[in-house]
Protein backbone atom coordinates (compact mmCIF):
# COMPACT_ATOMS: atom_id res chain seq x y z
CA UNK A 1 0.00 0.00 0.00
CA UNK A 2 2.59 2.22 1.24
CA UNK A 3 4.98 0.94 -0.97
CA UNK A 4 3.15 1.04 -4.17
CA UNK A 5 3.31 5.51 -3.93
CA UNK A 6 6.87 5.39 -3.94
CA UNK A 7 8.30 6.33 -7.12
CA UNK A 8 9.85 3.08 -9.14
CA UNK A 9 13.47 4.22 -9.14
CA UNK A 10 13.24 3.80 -5.17
CA UNK A 11 12.06 0.77 -5.32
CA UNK A 12 15.31 -0.36 -7.65
CA UNK A 13 17.43 1.51 -5.43
CA UNK A 14 16.55 -0.81 -2.34
CA UNK A 15 16.60 -3.36 -4.26
CA UNK A 16 20.16 -3.01 -5.16
CA UNK A 17 20.73 -2.16 -1.76
CA UNK A 18 19.26 -5.41 -0.59
CA UNK A 19 21.11 -7.47 -3.19
CA UNK A 20 24.59 -6.16 -2.12
CA UNK A 21 23.91 -7.11 1.63
CA UNK A 22 22.50 -10.22 0.71
CA UNK A 23 25.32 -11.43 -1.41
CA UNK A 24 28.45 -9.43 -0.25
CA UNK A 25 27.65 -10.31 3.57
CA UNK A 26 28.01 -14.05 3.52
CA UNK A 27 32.13 -13.80 2.54
CA UNK A 28 33.04 -11.70 6.03
CA UNK A 29 31.14 -14.45 8.10
CA UNK A 30 33.04 -16.92 6.99
CA UNK A 31 36.42 -15.32 7.93
CA UNK A 32 34.94 -14.10 11.13
CA UNK A 33 34.69 -17.88 12.09
CA UNK A 34 38.27 -18.66 11.17
CA UNK A 35 39.44 -16.07 12.35
CA UNK A 36 37.77 -16.24 16.32
CA UNK A 37 39.46 -19.80 15.91
CA UNK A 38 42.70 -19.23 14.96
CA UNK A 39 42.87 -16.55 17.38
CA UNK A 40 41.51 -18.26 20.84
CA UNK A 41 43.53 -21.39 19.93
CA UNK A 42 46.67 -19.14 20.21
CA UNK A 43 45.71 -17.40 22.66
CA UNK A 44 44.88 -20.38 24.70
CA UNK A 45 48.87 -21.71 24.04
CA UNK A 46 49.48 -17.89 25.21
CA UNK A 47 49.24 -17.48 28.74
CA UNK A 48 50.61 -16.14 32.41
CA UNK A 49 53.17 -13.56 31.69
CA UNK A 50 52.91 -10.43 29.32
CA UNK A 51 56.58 -11.48 27.89
CA UNK A 52 55.80 -14.63 27.05
CA UNK A 53 52.92 -13.23 25.58
CA UNK A 54 54.78 -10.60 23.28
CA UNK A 55 56.87 -13.73 22.08
CA UNK A 56 53.44 -15.88 21.69
CA UNK A 57 52.30 -12.63 19.23
CA UNK A 58 55.40 -12.76 16.97
CA UNK A 59 55.56 -16.22 17.03
CA UNK A 60 51.51 -16.60 15.85
CA UNK A 61 52.42 -13.69 13.24
CA UNK A 62 55.23 -15.91 11.91
CA UNK A 63 53.55 -19.27 11.50
CA UNK A 64 50.35 -17.64 10.69
CA UNK A 65 49.74 -18.65 5.96
CA UNK A 66 49.76 -15.87 3.97
CA UNK A 67 45.86 -16.03 3.71
CA UNK A 68 45.62 -16.05 7.50
CA UNK A 69 47.47 -13.18 7.81
CA UNK A 70 45.39 -11.36 5.32
CA UNK A 71 42.37 -12.42 7.04
CA UNK A 72 43.61 -11.48 10.45
CA UNK A 73 44.86 -7.68 8.34
CA UNK A 74 40.95 -7.92 6.67
CA UNK A 75 39.49 -8.19 10.29
CA UNK A 76 42.28 -5.56 12.02
CA UNK A 77 40.98 -2.87 9.33
CA UNK A 78 37.34 -3.41 9.73
CA UNK A 79 36.85 -3.40 13.90
CA UNK A 80 37.46 -0.80 16.31
CA UNK A 81 41.53 0.71 17.30
CA UNK A 82 42.75 2.42 19.97
CA UNK A 83 45.24 3.60 17.99
CA UNK A 84 45.09 6.02 14.89
CA UNK A 85 47.43 3.44 12.32
CA UNK A 86 48.00 4.91 9.44
CA UNK A 87 50.34 2.01 8.33
CA UNK A 88 52.57 -0.57 10.00
CA UNK A 89 56.09 -2.04 8.95
CA UNK A 90 55.41 -5.51 10.68
CA UNK A 91 59.17 -6.88 10.53
CA UNK A 92 60.52 -3.62 12.01
CA UNK A 93 57.38 -3.88 14.41
CA UNK A 94 56.90 -0.25 13.77
CA UNK A 95 53.48 1.54 13.57
CA UNK A 96 53.39 5.03 12.36
CA UNK A 97 50.61 6.89 13.62
CA UNK A 98 49.35 7.95 16.64
CA UNK A 99 47.34 6.84 19.99
CA UNK A 100 44.15 7.95 20.60
CA UNK A 101 43.02 8.87 24.57
CA UNK A 102 41.56 5.75 27.09
CA UNK A 103 38.94 6.60 29.24
CA UNK A 104 38.25 4.29 31.57
CA UNK A 105 35.97 4.46 34.56
CA UNK A 106 37.27 2.13 37.49
CA UNK A 107 37.52 3.35 40.87
CA UNK A 108 36.62 6.86 39.10
CA UNK A 109 37.64 8.72 35.85
CA UNK A 110 40.89 7.18 34.38
CA UNK A 111 41.80 9.03 31.25
CA UNK A 112 45.53 7.44 29.72
CA UNK A 113 47.19 7.42 26.81
CA UNK A 114 46.53 4.38 23.95
CA UNK A 115 50.49 4.56 23.40
CA UNK A 116 50.76 2.75 26.99
CA UNK A 117 49.37 -0.46 25.33
CA UNK A 118 52.10 -0.82 23.44
CA UNK A 119 50.17 -2.03 20.56
CA UNK A 120 48.85 -4.41 23.17
CA UNK A 121 52.45 -5.68 23.65
CA UNK A 122 52.77 -4.37 27.34
CA UNK A 123 50.39 -3.99 30.18
CA UNK A 124 49.48 -0.31 31.40
CA UNK A 125 49.91 1.11 34.71
CA UNK A 126 47.72 3.89 35.47
CA UNK A 127 47.76 5.19 38.84
CA UNK A 128 48.76 1.99 40.39
CA UNK A 129 45.83 -0.24 38.36
CA UNK A 130 46.70 -2.82 35.64
CA UNK A 131 45.08 -2.72 32.58
CA UNK A 132 46.48 -5.23 29.13
CA UNK A 133 44.66 -4.71 25.91
CA UNK A 134 43.35 -7.94 24.43
CA UNK A 135 41.97 -8.36 21.08
CA UNK A 136 40.68 -4.60 21.43
CA UNK A 137 39.03 -5.05 24.40
CA UNK A 138 40.54 -3.96 27.67
CA UNK A 139 40.98 -5.94 30.91
CA UNK A 140 41.81 -5.34 34.07
CA UNK A 141 44.88 -7.49 35.68
CA UNK A 142 47.76 -7.78 37.35
CA UNK A 143 51.43 -5.83 36.58
CA UNK A 144 52.29 -9.21 34.52
CA UNK A 145 49.57 -8.86 32.48
CA UNK A 146 47.74 -12.24 33.69
CA UNK A 147 44.76 -13.23 31.68
CA UNK A 148 42.49 -15.61 33.31
CA UNK A 149 41.02 -17.91 30.12
CA UNK A 150 37.68 -19.84 30.37
CA UNK A 151 37.53 -22.97 28.02
CA UNK A 152 36.84 -20.46 24.74
CA UNK A 153 39.82 -19.09 25.55
CA UNK A 154 38.06 -15.84 26.44
CA UNK A 155 39.72 -14.05 28.94
CA UNK A 156 37.51 -13.67 32.08
CA UNK A 157 39.17 -10.64 33.48
CA UNK A 158 37.27 -7.77 35.08
CA UNK A 159 36.37 -5.43 32.48
CA UNK A 160 36.47 -1.64 33.17
CA UNK A 161 33.69 0.07 32.03
CA UNK A 162 35.25 1.73 28.46
CA UNK A 163 34.60 4.95 27.15
CA UNK A 164 37.44 5.52 24.85
CA UNK A 165 38.00 8.23 22.38
CA UNK A 166 38.92 5.23 19.58
CA UNK A 167 39.36 5.29 16.16
CA UNK A 168 35.81 5.49 14.84
CA UNK A 169 34.70 8.04 17.89
CA UNK A 170 37.95 9.80 16.80
CA UNK A 171 36.94 10.04 13.20
CA UNK A 172 33.29 10.79 14.10
CA UNK A 173 34.65 13.55 15.64
CA UNK A 174 36.53 14.44 12.62
CA UNK A 175 33.44 14.29 10.03
CA UNK A 176 31.25 16.11 12.49
CA UNK A 177 33.56 18.81 12.64
CA UNK A 178 33.47 18.64 8.65
CA UNK A 179 29.99 18.29 7.88
CA UNK A 180 29.58 21.55 10.64
CA UNK A 181 32.27 23.19 8.42
CA UNK A 182 30.67 22.16 5.29
CA UNK A 183 27.16 23.23 6.20
CA UNK A 184 27.82 26.56 8.25
CA UNK A 185 29.27 27.51 5.39
CA UNK A 186 26.77 26.51 3.17
CA UNK A 187 24.17 28.70 5.62
CA UNK A 188 26.25 31.81 5.66
CA UNK A 189 25.76 32.76 1.82
CA UNK A 190 22.52 32.84 2.67
CA UNK A 191 22.88 35.73 5.27
CA UNK A 192 23.18 38.16 2.36
CA UNK A 193 19.92 37.24 1.63
CA UNK A 194 18.20 33.96 -0.57
CA UNK A 195 18.73 34.78 -3.54
CA UNK A 196 22.64 35.11 -3.18
CA UNK A 197 23.60 31.86 -4.31
CA UNK A 198 26.35 30.08 -2.92
CA UNK A 199 29.56 29.10 -4.58
CA UNK A 200 32.21 26.77 -4.79
CA UNK A 201 31.73 23.67 -2.81
CA UNK A 202 28.47 24.83 -1.09
CA UNK A 203 26.79 24.98 -4.86
CA UNK A 204 27.33 20.96 -4.64
CA UNK A 205 25.69 20.68 -1.36
CA UNK A 206 22.66 22.95 -2.17
CA UNK A 207 21.33 20.57 -4.45
CA UNK A 208 21.85 17.98 -2.01
CA UNK A 209 19.65 19.19 0.23
CA UNK A 210 17.18 19.99 -1.63
CA UNK A 211 17.01 15.91 -2.95
CA UNK A 212 17.40 15.43 0.56
CA UNK A 213 14.08 17.19 1.21
CA UNK A 214 12.10 17.33 -1.93
CA UNK A 215 13.07 13.27 -2.93
CA UNK A 216 13.23 12.09 0.52
CA UNK A 217 11.45 13.87 3.40
CA UNK A 218 8.46 15.44 1.75
CA UNK A 219 7.33 12.17 -0.35
CA UNK A 220 7.41 10.14 2.47
CA UNK A 221 6.33 11.80 5.24
CA UNK A 222 4.24 14.80 4.13
CA UNK A 223 4.32 17.76 3.07
CA UNK A 224 2.48 18.88 7.07
CA UNK A 225 4.82 16.81 8.61
CA UNK A 226 8.46 16.98 7.13
CA UNK A 227 9.49 20.03 8.48
CA UNK A 228 9.87 18.88 11.95
CA UNK A 229 12.64 15.74 10.96
CA UNK A 230 14.33 17.42 8.42
CA UNK A 231 17.01 18.59 11.04
CA UNK A 232 17.60 14.50 11.91
CA UNK A 233 16.99 13.04 7.91
CA UNK A 234 19.93 15.68 6.55
CA UNK A 235 22.05 15.34 9.41
CA UNK A 236 22.03 11.43 9.40
CA UNK A 237 22.08 11.47 5.69
CA UNK A 238 24.93 13.37 5.05
CA UNK A 239 26.77 11.62 8.25
CA UNK A 240 26.46 8.20 6.78
CA UNK A 241 27.31 9.66 3.13
CA UNK A 242 30.59 11.12 5.09
CA UNK A 243 31.37 8.35 6.88
CA UNK A 244 30.79 5.60 3.69
CA UNK A 245 33.11 7.89 1.50
CA UNK A 246 35.66 8.71 3.84
CA UNK A 247 36.09 4.72 4.52
CA UNK A 248 36.90 4.66 0.92
CA UNK A 249 40.09 7.04 1.40
CA UNK A 250 43.43 4.64 2.43
CA UNK A 251 42.66 6.25 5.86
CA UNK A 252 41.36 2.86 7.07
CA UNK A 253 38.37 4.30 8.56
CA UNK A 254 35.34 1.92 8.82
CA UNK A 255 33.09 3.53 11.00
CA UNK A 256 29.49 3.30 9.21
CA UNK A 257 30.87 -0.46 8.87
CA UNK A 258 30.79 -0.81 12.84
CA UNK A 259 28.01 -2.77 14.51
CA UNK A 260 27.97 -0.04 17.16
CA UNK A 261 27.57 2.72 15.06
CA UNK A 262 24.44 1.55 12.79
CA UNK A 263 22.86 -0.05 15.78
CA UNK A 264 23.07 4.13 17.20
CA UNK A 265 21.87 5.61 14.01
CA UNK A 266 18.70 2.65 14.13
CA UNK A 267 18.18 3.20 17.49
CA UNK A 268 17.97 7.07 17.11
CA UNK A 269 15.40 6.63 14.45
CA UNK A 270 13.24 3.70 16.20
CA UNK A 271 13.08 6.76 19.36
CA UNK A 272 12.29 9.64 16.83
CA UNK A 273 9.43 7.13 15.09
CA UNK A 274 7.80 5.59 17.99
CA UNK A 275 7.89 9.17 20.37
CA UNK A 276 6.68 11.39 16.90
CA UNK A 277 4.05 8.21 16.17
CA UNK A 278 0.33 9.42 16.72
CA UNK A 279 -2.72 7.38 18.76
CA UNK A 280 -3.54 6.12 14.56
CA UNK A 281 -0.26 3.98 14.46
CA UNK A 282 -0.52 2.80 17.99
CA UNK A 283 -3.96 1.93 16.77
CA UNK A 284 -2.93 0.24 13.86
CA UNK A 285 -0.33 -1.96 16.08
CA UNK A 286 -2.33 -3.03 18.79
CA UNK A 287 -5.76 -3.13 17.49
CA UNK A 288 -4.97 -3.33 13.68
CA UNK A 289 -9.39 -1.91 12.64
CA UNK A 290 -10.72 -3.36 9.79
CA UNK A 291 -10.22 -7.37 10.81
CA UNK A 292 -11.84 -9.54 12.54
CA UNK A 293 -10.86 -9.89 16.73
CA UNK A 294 -9.20 -12.96 16.80
CA UNK A 295 -6.98 -11.58 14.19
CA UNK A 296 -6.33 -8.48 16.09
CA UNK A 297 -4.96 -10.76 19.10
CA UNK A 298 -2.73 -12.16 16.69
CA UNK A 299 -1.54 -9.39 14.37
CA UNK A 300 -0.71 -7.03 17.75
CA UNK A 301 2.30 -9.22 18.60
CA UNK A 302 3.53 -9.19 14.58
CA UNK A 303 2.97 -5.49 14.67
CA UNK A 304 4.73 -5.11 18.11
CA UNK A 305 7.70 -7.11 16.81
CA UNK A 306 7.75 -4.58 13.72
CA UNK A 307 8.51 -1.98 15.29
CA UNK A 308 11.97 -3.12 16.20
CA UNK A 309 12.35 -5.39 13.19
CA UNK A 310 12.49 -2.00 10.99
CA UNK A 311 15.39 -0.42 12.58
CA UNK A 312 17.28 -3.46 13.01
CA UNK A 313 17.14 -4.20 8.83
CA UNK A 314 18.95 -0.74 9.14
CA UNK A 315 20.96 -1.62 11.66
CA UNK A 316 22.06 -4.66 9.65
CA UNK A 317 21.67 -3.39 5.87
CA UNK A 318 24.17 -0.66 6.57
CA UNK A 319 26.63 -2.61 8.85
CA UNK A 320 26.23 -5.13 5.85
CA UNK A 321 27.15 -3.30 3.31
CA UNK A 322 29.52 -1.65 4.55
CA UNK A 323 31.53 -4.21 6.17
CA UNK A 324 31.34 -6.27 2.73
CA UNK A 325 32.54 -3.09 0.77
CA UNK A 326 35.61 -2.91 2.96
CA UNK A 327 35.99 -6.65 3.62
CA UNK A 328 36.24 -7.47 -0.40
CA UNK A 329 38.48 -4.29 -1.40
CA UNK A 330 40.66 -5.45 1.38
CA UNK A 331 40.53 -9.06 -0.40
CA UNK A 332 41.12 -8.00 -3.69
CA UNK A 333 44.09 -5.70 -2.81
CA UNK A 334 45.40 -9.58 -0.99
CA UNK A 335 45.49 -10.77 -4.54
CA UNK A 336 48.56 -8.68 -4.92
CA UNK A 337 50.01 -10.89 -2.18
CA UNK A 338 48.39 -14.05 -3.07
CA UNK A 339 48.75 -14.68 -7.16
CA UNK A 340 52.70 -13.03 -6.86
CA UNK A 341 53.73 -16.15 -7.54
CA UNK A 342 51.31 -17.38 -10.22
CA UNK A 343 50.92 -13.74 -12.25
CA UNK A 344 54.67 -12.53 -11.05
CA UNK A 345 54.65 -8.84 -9.14
CA UNK A 346 53.32 -6.88 -12.22
CA UNK A 347 50.59 -9.20 -13.39
CA UNK A 348 49.12 -8.95 -9.65
CA UNK A 349 49.69 -5.81 -9.67
CA UNK A 350 47.40 -4.97 -12.32
CA UNK A 351 44.75 -7.10 -11.74
CA UNK A 352 44.54 -6.36 -8.43
CA UNK A 353 44.40 -2.79 -9.63
CA UNK A 354 42.04 -3.57 -12.31
CA UNK A 355 39.51 -4.84 -9.35
CA UNK A 356 39.89 -2.84 -6.84
CA UNK A 357 38.95 0.06 -9.21
CA UNK A 358 36.46 -1.07 -10.00
CA UNK A 359 34.62 -2.18 -7.16
CA UNK A 360 35.70 1.46 -5.50
CA UNK A 361 33.72 2.41 -8.27
CA UNK A 362 30.56 0.44 -7.19
CA UNK A 363 31.48 1.08 -3.54
CA UNK A 364 31.15 4.93 -4.21
CA UNK A 365 27.58 4.29 -5.66
CA UNK A 366 27.26 2.09 -2.34
CA UNK A 367 27.98 4.72 -0.10
CA UNK A 368 25.67 6.66 -1.40
CA UNK A 369 22.98 4.27 -2.04
CA UNK A 370 23.55 3.45 1.63
CA UNK A 371 23.01 7.02 2.75
CA UNK A 372 19.96 7.26 0.83
CA UNK A 373 18.41 4.01 2.03
CA UNK A 374 18.88 4.45 5.78
CA UNK A 375 17.41 8.04 5.53
CA UNK A 376 14.65 7.25 2.69
CA UNK A 377 13.81 4.09 5.08
CA UNK A 378 13.88 6.22 8.06
CA UNK A 379 11.39 9.13 6.81
CA UNK A 380 9.02 6.03 5.09
CA UNK A 381 9.40 4.93 9.12
CA UNK A 382 8.70 8.40 10.43
CA UNK A 383 6.12 9.17 7.94
CA UNK A 384 3.86 5.63 8.95
CA UNK A 385 3.71 6.50 12.40
CA UNK A 386 2.46 10.68 12.04
CA UNK A 387 0.77 9.63 8.45
CA UNK A 388 -3.09 10.87 8.84
CA UNK A 389 -5.68 8.11 8.61
CA UNK A 390 -8.34 10.67 6.72
CA UNK A 391 -9.77 7.62 5.27
CA UNK A 392 -10.09 4.06 6.79
CA UNK A 393 -10.94 2.27 3.93
CA UNK A 394 -8.91 3.38 1.74
CA UNK A 395 -6.04 2.20 3.79
CA UNK A 396 -6.94 -1.33 3.96
CA UNK B 1 26.21 -13.01 15.22
CA UNK B 2 28.06 -14.06 18.49
CA UNK B 3 30.64 -12.21 17.11
CA UNK B 4 29.14 -9.36 16.22
CA UNK B 5 27.47 -9.05 20.15
CA UNK B 6 30.94 -9.62 21.12
CA UNK B 7 32.58 -7.15 19.00
CA UNK B 8 29.28 -4.47 19.90
CA UNK B 9 31.53 -1.64 21.93
CA UNK B 10 28.90 0.08 24.60
CA UNK B 11 31.77 2.88 24.43
CA UNK B 12 31.35 3.54 20.71
CA UNK B 13 27.86 3.78 20.80
CA UNK B 14 27.43 6.02 23.61
CA UNK B 15 29.92 8.21 22.19
CA UNK B 16 28.00 8.00 18.49
CA UNK B 17 25.00 8.45 20.42
CA UNK B 18 26.40 12.01 21.99
CA UNK B 19 27.97 12.91 18.47
CA UNK B 20 24.89 12.58 16.65
CA UNK B 21 22.96 14.19 19.46
CA UNK B 22 24.89 17.41 19.53
CA UNK B 23 25.66 17.31 16.07
CA UNK B 24 21.81 17.27 14.90
CA UNK B 25 21.35 19.96 17.07
CA UNK B 26 24.08 21.96 16.41
CA UNK B 27 23.26 21.13 12.63
CA UNK B 28 19.86 22.19 13.07
CA UNK B 29 20.48 25.72 14.37
CA UNK B 30 23.66 26.90 12.67
CA UNK B 31 23.13 25.16 9.31
CA UNK B 32 19.51 23.43 8.54
CA UNK B 33 17.60 26.21 10.09
CA UNK B 34 19.01 28.99 7.80
CA UNK B 35 19.40 26.71 5.00
CA UNK B 36 16.10 25.76 4.83
CA UNK B 37 14.24 28.78 5.35
CA UNK B 38 16.49 30.50 2.89
CA UNK B 39 15.60 27.86 0.06
CA UNK B 40 11.83 27.81 0.99
CA UNK B 41 12.13 31.60 1.36
CA UNK B 42 13.86 31.76 -2.08
CA UNK B 43 11.01 29.33 -3.44
CA UNK B 44 8.51 31.38 -2.44
CA UNK B 45 10.20 35.08 -4.18
CA UNK B 46 10.47 32.91 -7.36
CA UNK B 47 6.49 31.91 -6.93
CA UNK B 48 6.11 35.30 -5.88
CA UNK B 49 7.79 36.81 -8.75
CA UNK B 50 6.14 34.48 -10.97
CA UNK B 51 3.02 35.41 -9.79
CA UNK B 52 3.80 39.11 -10.18
CA UNK B 53 5.16 38.30 -13.83
CA UNK B 54 1.93 37.00 -14.52
CA UNK B 55 0.09 39.66 -12.75
CA UNK B 56 1.91 42.10 -15.17
CA UNK B 57 1.38 40.44 -18.09
CA UNK B 58 -2.21 40.32 -17.44
CA UNK B 59 -2.71 43.88 -16.64
CA UNK B 60 -0.72 44.28 -19.95
CA UNK B 61 -3.52 42.60 -21.58
CA UNK B 62 -5.97 44.06 -20.13
CA UNK B 63 -3.88 47.65 -20.72
CA UNK B 64 -4.07 46.76 -24.21
CA UNK B 65 -7.45 45.78 -24.63
CA UNK B 66 -8.60 49.11 -22.74
CA UNK B 67 -6.55 50.54 -25.25
CA UNK B 68 -8.36 49.07 -28.09
CA UNK B 69 -11.88 49.63 -27.13
CA UNK B 70 -10.80 53.38 -26.30
CA UNK B 71 -9.62 53.42 -29.98
CA UNK B 72 -12.27 51.65 -31.25
CA UNK B 73 -14.77 53.80 -29.65
CA UNK B 74 -12.88 57.23 -30.77
CA UNK B 75 -13.22 55.62 -34.13
CA UNK B 76 -16.71 54.82 -34.17
CA UNK B 77 -17.36 58.32 -32.96
CA UNK B 78 -15.50 59.69 -35.53
CA UNK B 79 -17.45 57.83 -37.80
CA UNK B 80 -20.94 59.44 -36.28
CA UNK B 81 -19.30 62.80 -36.46
CA UNK B 82 -18.57 62.44 -40.03
CA UNK B 83 -21.82 60.49 -41.16
CA UNK B 84 -23.52 63.40 -39.14
CA UNK B 85 -21.49 66.21 -40.97
CA UNK B 86 -22.56 64.79 -44.00
CA UNK B 87 -25.83 64.61 -43.32
CA UNK B 88 -26.10 67.92 -42.19
CA UNK B 89 -24.33 68.62 -45.49
CA UNK B 90 -26.77 67.09 -47.44
CA UNK B 91 -29.55 68.64 -45.24
CA UNK B 92 -27.99 71.99 -46.19
CA UNK B 93 -27.87 71.83 -49.71
CA UNK B 94 -31.36 70.22 -49.95
CA UNK B 95 -32.81 72.83 -47.38
CA UNK B 96 -31.01 75.46 -49.75
CA UNK B 97 -32.30 73.80 -53.33
CA UNK B 98 -36.06 73.79 -52.11
CA UNK B 99 -35.65 77.61 -50.71
CA UNK B 100 -34.18 78.44 -54.21
CA UNK B 101 -36.53 76.54 -55.70
CA UNK B 102 -39.51 77.80 -54.12
CA UNK B 103 -37.54 81.76 -54.47
CA UNK B 104 -37.73 80.92 -58.28
CA UNK B 105 -41.23 79.93 -58.78
CA UNK B 106 -41.83 82.67 -56.59
CA UNK B 107 -40.10 84.85 -58.99
CA UNK B 108 -41.80 82.86 -61.97
CA UNK B 109 -45.11 83.69 -60.64
CA UNK B 110 -44.32 87.24 -60.00
CA UNK B 111 -42.73 87.65 -63.25
CA UNK B 112 -45.38 86.09 -65.01
CA UNK B 113 -47.83 87.98 -62.88
CA UNK B 114 -46.35 91.22 -64.00
CA UNK B 115 -46.64 89.99 -68.01
CA UNK B 116 -49.75 89.28 -67.63
CA UNK B 117 -50.76 92.74 -65.81
CA UNK B 118 -48.57 94.62 -68.71
CA UNK B 119 -50.34 92.37 -71.27
CA UNK B 120 -53.65 93.60 -70.03
CA UNK B 121 -52.17 97.04 -69.98
CA UNK B 122 -51.14 96.94 -72.94
CA UNK B 123 -54.60 95.63 -74.19
CA UNK B 124 -56.27 97.90 -72.70
CA UNK B 125 -54.36 100.93 -74.11
CA UNK B 126 -55.26 98.93 -77.83
CA UNK B 127 -58.62 98.75 -76.97
CA UNK B 128 -58.53 102.61 -76.25
CA UNK B 129 -56.20 103.56 -79.47
CA UNK B 130 -58.31 101.68 -81.38
CA UNK B 131 -61.76 102.79 -79.86
CA UNK B 132 -60.25 106.17 -80.26
CA UNK B 133 -59.27 105.52 -83.54
CA UNK B 134 -62.43 104.23 -84.63
CA UNK B 135 -63.73 107.12 -83.56
CA UNK B 136 -61.70 109.60 -85.33
CA UNK B 137 -62.10 107.15 -88.73
CA UNK B 138 -65.76 107.38 -87.93
CA UNK B 139 -65.92 110.76 -87.34
CA UNK B 140 -63.78 112.02 -90.51
CA UNK B 141 -65.79 109.36 -92.52
CA UNK B 142 -69.21 111.02 -91.23
CA UNK B 143 -67.56 114.45 -92.26
CA UNK B 144 -66.98 112.95 -95.46
CA UNK B 145 -69.94 111.38 -96.23
CA UNK B 146 -71.07 114.15 -95.76
CA UNK B 147 -69.86 115.83 -98.58
CA UNK B 148 -69.05 113.25 -101.09
CA UNK B 149 -69.94 109.77 -100.92
CA UNK B 150 -67.56 108.48 -102.93
CA UNK B 151 -64.85 110.63 -101.64
CA UNK B 152 -66.05 109.11 -98.04
CA UNK B 153 -65.49 105.32 -98.79
CA UNK B 154 -62.35 105.96 -100.83
CA UNK B 155 -61.16 107.45 -97.33
CA UNK B 156 -62.54 104.94 -95.33
CA UNK B 157 -60.45 102.56 -97.30
CA UNK B 158 -57.23 104.44 -96.93
CA UNK B 159 -57.88 105.00 -93.40
CA UNK B 160 -58.32 101.12 -92.99
CA UNK B 161 -55.20 100.46 -95.07
CA UNK B 162 -52.87 102.96 -93.07
CA UNK B 163 -54.15 101.40 -90.09
CA UNK B 164 -51.52 99.07 -88.71
CA UNK B 165 -52.72 96.78 -85.99
CA UNK B 166 -49.83 96.92 -83.83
Amino acid sequence: MIISKKPVRSLTAILIGLISSVAMANPVEDTTHVKTETASHTEQVAHETANHETEAHTEKHEALSPKEKINEHIQHHLADSYDFTLYSDEEAGTHVGFPLPVILIDDGLKVFSASAFHHGETVANVDGAYYKLVHNKIYKTDAEGTLELDHHGHPTNEMPLNFSITKNVFSLLITSLLLFLMFTALARTYKKGPNNLPTGFSRVLEPLVLFVRDEIARPNIGEKKYKKFMPFLLTVFFLIWLLNLIGLTPLGINVTGNIAVTFCLAFVTLIITNFSANKDYWGHIFWMPGVPAPMKIILAPIEVLGIFTKPFSLMIRLFANITAGHAVMMGLLAIIFLFKNLLGTGGSIGVSLALTTFISLIELLVAFLQAFIFTMMSSLFIGMAVQEHDHHDDHH
Amino acid sequence: MEKLLNDFSYGLFFWQLVILTILILLLAKFAWKPILNSLSEREEGIKSALESAENARKEMQDLQADNQRILNEARAERDTMLKEAREMKEKIVADAKTEAQAQGLKLIEQAKAAIESEKNAAMAELKLQVSSLSLSIAEKLLKDELSNTEAQTKLVEKMLGDVKLN
